[in-house]
């Protein structure tokens, strides 16, 4: 099942300059495991040696943020969008 | 009314009202909190004073010293009316595009503005400030994304004045900037009950990020991972400029005229409303309508404010 993944303009640069590309996974995890392995400088960037989302990646199934669901379990469906942010300062500061 | 010797005095109690009539589900209640109602005339003024004597008990800051914040305006303007009260001059690093009546109302109480690039939003803002910090060993550094006397003010104030006024809260929504109000507020209540949700709305990252060169340039306030912010939230969820102003504008029906970050917390509330069966969602509004007037949210064509809203930081 292909799903769109948005890549922030800090990670372009890893995965051939595109803002979007198409990875196939059932869940957050499958996704980016392989979007790592189409694009190779992708798989530093968004895990820790833990195997976890690195400190400053955010990523969303639709607008949800996947810390507070299951993680890299939470599930994806056909037509739903992941996007990969980094953590910055809020606004209303 | 009592009589009170002080606008310090006037931060803080302000009321909560009912604004269910614009809930999606029947079954549920949505409760507003009013922090518009501050005298500074935002929930930013529970921090100012808060931070600041939190400084004069350790001896950090003295009458005539200079303080140094970086704030996109809120907190900068709670802390220019405490600055103004009691004696200390206030320096603020701000994005340059902030509505204009945020840096009008910086003057108005005399603090210095010192423009952080509009492209690197409030990160900018927080790097230029930590770099002049360290640059002025003599200046206070306040700092409110790691002071603890931010999620302080919420854990004393805010969030016993709702568990005092509504004690049968299921869900508490607000934006997470600083995270004070989530972490602060979220935390004492779930000390008073352990099955209180609490949700986190962010505005859109947008064009704000694309001002970081790499990875490490991100930012997660120290106050979010001092209080463990990644078990105490239990949902984060985006709210996109469009659906704020929309339920801005729906909230005049019930005679609320409130900041678009009100609107962005309205929104999540009502997300929350139609995903949960019953319950009852406070959400803070953290402050009213005046500073936004020049951007047309209420009165100008929804498209092109929302066209905007994506350039200006009004959150």
């Amino acid at each position: 099942m292909a799903i769109t993944v948005r890549i922030p303009t800090v990670l372009r640069a890893h995965a051939g300059g595109k803002s979007s590309v198409e990875a196939e996974g059932a869940t957050v995890g499958e996704v980016l495991k392989d979007l790592a392995s189409r694009y190779p400088g992708m798989s530093g960037q968004l895990l820790g040696e833990d195997g976890n989302l690195h400190r400053f990646v955010n990523v969303y199934v639709d607008d949800d943020d996947v810390r507070y669901l299951d993680k890299l379990y939470t599930t994806v469906r056909e037509g739903q969008v992941v996007s990969i942010l980094p953590a910055v300062a809020g606004g209303g500061a | 009314m009592a009589l009170y010797t002080s606008v310090l005095d006037l931060i803080g109690n302000t009321p909560m009202v009912e604004v269910s009539e614009l809930s999606p589900n029947p079954q549920v209640r949505i409760l507003m909190k009013l922090e518009g109602q501050n005298p500074g005339g935002s929930v930013k003024d529970r921090i100012a004073k808060s931070m600041i004597e939190e400084a004069e008990k350790d001896g950090s800051i003295r009458p005539g010293q200079v303080l140094l914040e970086p704030s996109s305006g809120n907190t900068g303007i709670g802390l220019a009316m405490v600055c103004r009260i009691k004696g200390y001059r206030l320096k603020v690093v701000m994005p340059a595009n902030v509505s204009v009546e945020r840096r009008q109302l910086l003057e108005l109480w005399g603090a210095e503005i010192i423009d952080s690039p509009a492209a690197e939003g409030s990160n900018g803002a927080v790097r230029r400030a930590r770099q002049m910090a360290e640059e002025n060993p003599d200046w206070a550094f306040l700092y409110q994304y790691a002071n603890p006397a931010n999620p302080k003010a919420h854990f004393e104030g805010t969030g016993p004045e709702i568990w005092q006024d509504c004690p049968e809260v299921t869900h508490f929504v607000a934006g997470l900037g600083t995270s004070g109000t989530l972490m602060g507020t979220g935390r004492y209540l779930k000390t008073r009950n352990p099955d209180i949700q609490v949700w986190a709305i962010e505005p859109p990252a947008g064009e704000l990020v694309d001002g970081l060169r790499n990875l490490d340039d991100g930012y997660v306030p120290p106050i979010f991972t001092d209080n463990d912010g990644y078990n105490l939230l239990d949902r984060k969820t985006v709210i996109g400029p469009r659906e704020s102003i929309e339920w801005l504008r729906r909230l005049a029906d019930v005679g609320i005229f409130a900041g678009i970050s009100t609107g962005s917390a309205m929104a999540g509330a009502v997300r929350c409303a139609s995903q949960i069966e019953s319950g009852t969602v406070v959400i803070v509004s953290p402050d009213g309508g005046w500073k936004y007037l020049s951007t047309g949210a209420w009165t100008e064509d929804l498209d092109a404010v929302v066209e905007r809203a994506r350039h200006t930081l009004y959150f």
